[in-house]
């Protein structure tokens, strides 16, 4: 404990590395022949997508009758997963484009996997709401265009279409601030390469040279899409969570939805950045740009927007019952203790107990609690996401209509298929661009490497500006 | 963009230190500098070469208005000239409804609008070659560059005495066409 420098200043690139060890290392993986247990991720991965290509088709030829959504049930494992996401996809974007704004360095390490992860994410959300359209070769009349039907206008009243705007354009908006980050790292993987992969990466890295000008415009667009990102990722949760807020159902009709959606969208998006990343850093060897610091910093994140979902959880059953109404109070109580009882459980014992654990500090830097609670908590985002739809459709206001929904072999399939689409791409993703921001951990080096700050520090600040070399010297007492 | 071949002298860096250093030293020489390349953004190098401030941000806000009018009015047009419809018993102009779809605009706009005068400033596209002087610039060292193709060997002779007295760790001419 004989750091002088603040603490804050974590120590996030160990290992003693030069700009031209990062290079290297992160470079590295995408220009080896891949490993044996990639191929065999990849070869699972596609099984799955196989899987899921299988059931829309028999989806689309048979009809969404496959399902096993109802007419009181209507809404199902569809809109289930659809939201569940759609929240994964949230942390890519909180990561680039929150964490720059308050300057977490920390953040250099995992964003491009989680920006990556985040279209990936939205990309296996869009496919719900799309196939449970039913004809999906119309699904196009979701987009407002002057046509010969009218022309007929989409319902610019509708939350649903609210949706489509908001999810098309994070979509879009996330394409393009992770590609533009990952444009001088394509140049990077470029001058390394030739014959035909220097030709692909040319192509696709788009004339990089890496001029001081570009640079500057470069960090200005960044700047300012991180500005607009950050209250587009609130507005997308938002959004979402009207689609059930804005209706007349009881359970559904409640303020507390927007805050409580974004708060759940970020907690699971983040624990599936950490079952990704505690992954991919042993496998590629990321262990000195993922440290134990970047999971540790992500765990407290859990931990935080973990408490908020609780308190929103327990704050939506005290104003059900306070509200004196009894149908809301009814619709309360009824997920609680009513049919799926075990999914209320399920939902509070995996996304507010569980993550408690990561008050100790021992289980907040250990690798393998990380990760299970990581796969808990997506779990239960599973969960929550289930009990807000099924189990208040299930109880209707017309009770002769009250129903039961068990998912049919074609739901459960899509559902596992579209993590098949997630881990494929996302494996794609690993062979074909390096998964860290590599000028990014350049920038910061030389405030977070351990041979600069930490215990261990010995560099003497050679050639270093003023400011900095005593910094230095700060660091090596 | 202009195309015609330029011969570059340029000098490698190993530091980005080093780099502002030979910057400073070029400007107390009154040298003028064509380029600096560097693997990525270095902090305090725009002042000292001079760099304005990128307008950038401006463009973005501009676009993002137009953004928000396009999706606004084309709401407003829809739904109280083209084919009003009563929603539930709402005026046809509800403007709180139109709300979250013309924030998604002026995000759509902004964020597409930017990022596409990015790249065409820059003169960078897909399949645009690059003009790149020296593959380490991407890896680990840091360009300071001259355009000499007008200059005499006189010229050329001070700048290369201006690299060594520079501490560059590397000094070579190439010709970008």
């Amino acid at each position: 404990m004989s750091q002088a420098v603040a603490p804050v200043r974590h120590v996030l690139i160990t290992g003693n590395k030069s700009y031209h060890n990062i290079t290297e290392d992160l470079c590295v993986p995408t220009e080896k022949s891949p490993t044996r247990e990639w191929i065999i991720a990849f070869a699972l991965s596609a099984a799955f997508l196989g899987l899921y290509v299988f059931a829309i088709c028999w989806t689309v030829w048979k009809g969404i009758g496959e399902w096993g959504a109802n007419r009181t049930i209507n809404w199902a494992w569809d809109i289930t997963n659809f939201v569940w996401w759609i929240g994964i996809g949230h942390a890519g974007t909180l990561i680039s484009a929150i964490l720059l704004l308050f300057r977490q360095r920390w953040r250099t390490g995992v964003n491009r996997a989680a920006e990556a992860m985040t279209i990936f994410a939205v990309i296996c959300a869009g496919q719900f709401p799309i196939f449970h359209m039913g004809r999906v070769w119309l699904a196009f009349f979701i987009f407002p265009f002057p046509n010969t039907r009218g022309p007929l206008w989409t319902n610019f009243n509708s939350p649903l279409l609210w949706d489509v705007f908001a999810i098309s354009t994070y979509f879009s908006v996330s394409l393009l601030f992770w590609y533009t980050g990952l444009v001088p790292d394509l140049a990077t993987v470029r001058d390394r390469a030739s014959g035909f992969r220097r030709k692909m990466y040319e192509f696709f890295s788009f004339g990089w040279t890496g001029s001081a000008k570009h640079w500057q415009r470069w960090e200005a667009l960044s700047l300012v899409l991180a500005g607009i990102s950050t209250p587009l990722v609130l507005s997308v949760h938002t959004i979402v969570s009207f689609d059930f807020a804005t209706s007349v159902i009881p359970g559904w009709h409640t303020t507390i939805f927007p805050p409580y959606f974004v708060a759940g969208a970020v907690f699971s998006g983040f624990a599936m950045v950490q079952t990704l990343m505690v992954i991919t850093r042993k496998v590629l060897k990321l262990e000195d740009y993922i440290t134990i610091n970047h999971i540790e910093s992500m765990n407290k994140v859990i931990v935080l927007t973990g408490t908020i979902v609780g308190v929103a959880y327990l704050t939506e059953l005290f104003i059900a019952w306070y509200s004196g109404y009894i149908y809301e109070q009814f619709a309360f109580y009824n997920r609680v203790f009513g049919i799926y009882w075990w999914s209320y459980f399920g939902m509070m014992f995996c996304n507010v107990v569980s993550p408690q654990l990561f008050w100790s500090r021992n289980i907040r830097r250990s690798i393998w609690w990380t990760f299970f609670l990581s796969i808990v908590v997506n779990i239960g985002m599973w969960f929550e996401r289930f009990v807000i739809i099924a189990t208040t459709l299930a109880r209707d206001y017309l009770p002769s209509s009250w129903s039961y929904y068990r998912p049919t072999w074609v739901e459960i399939s899509i559902f596992t298929g579209t993590l098949g689409l997630f881990f494929t791409l996302y494996l794609i993703f690993t062979r074909v661009a390096p998964v860290v921001a590599i000028a990014e951990v350049k920038s910061i080096l030389k405030v977070a490497g351990d041979q600069y700050i930490g215990p261990d520090a010995k560099h003497d600040g050679h050639g270093k500006s003023h400011g900095k070399s005593t910094e230095k010297k700060e660091a090596e007492h | 963009m202009a195309t015609e071949s330029k011969k570059v002298l340029y000098g490698l860096y190993n530091d980005e230190e080093d780099l502002k250093g030979a910057v400073k030293t070029a400007n107390a020489a009154h040298l003028d500098i064509l380029d600096v390349y560097t693997p990525f953004p270095v902090h305090g190098l725009d002042p000292i070469l001079g760099l304005k401030e990128s307008r950038l941000h401006y463009l973005g806000f501009i676009y993002g208005a137009i953004g928000a009018s396009f999706g606004f009015l084309t709401m407003t047009w829809v739904f109280t000239r083209d084919w009003p419809i009563v929603f539930g018993g709402k005026p046809y102009w509800s403007v709180p409804a139109f709300i979250p779809i013309t924030f998604e605009m002026t995000v759509l706009f902004a964020a597409w609008g930017m990022t596409i005068t990015f790249y065409t400033i820059c003169g960078m596209w897909p399949g645009v070659k690059a003009k790149s002087l020296d593959n380490r610039i991407t890896d680990d060292k840091f360009c300071l560059a001259f355009d000499v193709t007008s200059a005499t060997d006189n010229d050329v002779d001070k700048l290369k005495g201006f690299f060594s007295q520079s501490h560059a760790a590397e000094v070579n001419v190439k010709t970008l066409d």
